[in-house]
């Protein structure tokens, strides 16, 4: 008998919780809205581009977001960067040009590697990254409950704008789904 | 006997870099820099982490100048940031070959953007001088102009001599962004003499303050 890996992926709750992330990014009249993708923000991606007063950014790896964001600042503009947890460890040097310049940092991790993780080459970095961005001085705030994105999100841009400080806003994977190979 | 061995080790360490040739360049980093800051008007500056820092201040210690003491791989995505945020002011990055060289995708991604009021000066010794002077890829064959083409600039060059420098400066100022010029100096050390404020919150701070006004 042949041994089957079962493969139905973990299905999230239904709660729109891109529109929860998106509309505290309206409040704060966010303009520079920096990325490296990942199936998790793909909607949240979608939902910015072309929305008024919004650019979009995609960058080649994730710390040039850190640098950019820093740009935006000094000219009069909020930022947001969103990347998956892989490129949290890309991050760690260009964190201290926010932490000690203190610019405002507000970054959402799409997590894998952390709940019901399909390809264990993701665990490594995943199982660093809150650990890496408190290292580095960021504020962390966990989101595994999608009813309590519009919360936290809020929570976060507060601190980060008003601070100013630098924050990152990790969607578990029990809200974004725990994808299964080929899915 | 002189060890046959050395020089081919040597040569392999270097691949096809050339030790030489930038001890000769015509250009001098002071008096580059010096030029491109003159006359600034309300340009906004961004430094790159190392010498481009050290010749900006030594020109003046400017409140619309983002020296970088760290950061190394940011300046010019630093100054894409910036330039969106303020797309009728023009901002200046200048930096060094080795800083470009850390940070190259920000090439792509600064092409992707175009911003028309953004320019980027490389001043390519061939040298990271702030480590002992060890070569760079530019000491090679890598063409940095080609590549910001390549990744979407609306204009890139490069500058060797004192007249084609002269040359580009107005372009400097004021052609249409995305625009690159490699501007090749001589290798050589020169003294740091004075440094801008090294605390990050001063020099955020005060740029802002200049640029838009009272917090």
């Amino acid at each position: 008998m042949e041994l089957m890996e079962p493969t139905e992926p973990i299905e999230p709750i239904e709660i729109n919780w891109t529109e929860a992330i998106f509309s505290v990014l309206r409040e704060w009249r966010v303009r520079q809205v920096a990325y490296v993708p990942d199936a998790g923000h793909s909607e949240l991606i979608r939902r910015c581009d072309g929305a008024a007063g919004m650019r979009l950014v995609p960058l080649t790896t994730e710390e040039e977001g850190i640098a950019l964001l820093a740009g935006a600042w000094l000219g009069g503009q909020r930022g947001v960067l969103l990347m998956q947890s892989s490129g949290v460890g890309n991050c760690i040097n260009m964190l201290s040009l926010a932490r000690v310049c203190r610019f405002p940092l507000l970054t959402l991790v799409t997590m894998r590697g952390q709940w019901g993780e399909f390809n264990p080459w993701q665990v490594p970095m995943g199982q660093l990254t809150p650990k890496v961005l408190e290292a580095a001085d960021n504020l962390v705030f966990s989101v595994d409950d999608p009813g309590r994105m519009g919360q936290t999100m809020a929570a976060a841009a507060r601190m980060v704008f008003e601070g100013p400080a630098q924050a990152a806003v990790l969607i578990g994977q029990s809200v974004i789904g725990a994808k299964s190979f080929g899915k | 006997m002189a060890d046959p061995t050395n020089d081919a080790m040597t040569d392999a360490m270097n691949g096809t870099l050339d030790r030489t040739r930038a001890a000769d360049y015509p250009l001098r980093r002071r008096e580059v820099v010096a030029a491109l800051l003159a006359d600034r008007g309300d340009m906004l500056v961004v430094a790159g982490l190392g010498a481009p820092v050290w010749d900006c201040t030594a020109v003046a210690d400017h409140p619309l100048n983002f020296p970088l003491w760290g950061a190394m791989g940011g300046a010019a995505v630093m100054g894409l940031g910036l330039a969106m945020a303020q797309p009728d002011r023009r901002v200046l990055v200048i930096t060094g070959d080795g800083e470009m060289l850390m940070g190259l995708g920000a090439l792509s991604t600064i092409g992707a953007q175009r911003p028309d009021n953004l320019a980027i000066v490389v001043c390519d010794n061939e040298r990271y001088g702030e480590t002992g002077m060890q070569l760079t890829h530019t000491a090679g064959s890598l063409d940095l102009p080609a590549m910001a083409l390549a990744a979407g600039f609306e204009s890139a060059a490069g500058i060797s001599s004192d007249n084609e420098f002269k040359a580009a400066l107005p372009a400097i100022r004021s052609a249409h962004g995305p625009a690159f010029w490699c501007i090749k100096i001589r290798a050589e050390n020169s003294p740091i003499g004075a440094m801008p404020p090294k605390d990050g919150v001063t020099l955020k701070d005060r740029f802002r303050a200049a640029l838009l006004g009272a917090a």
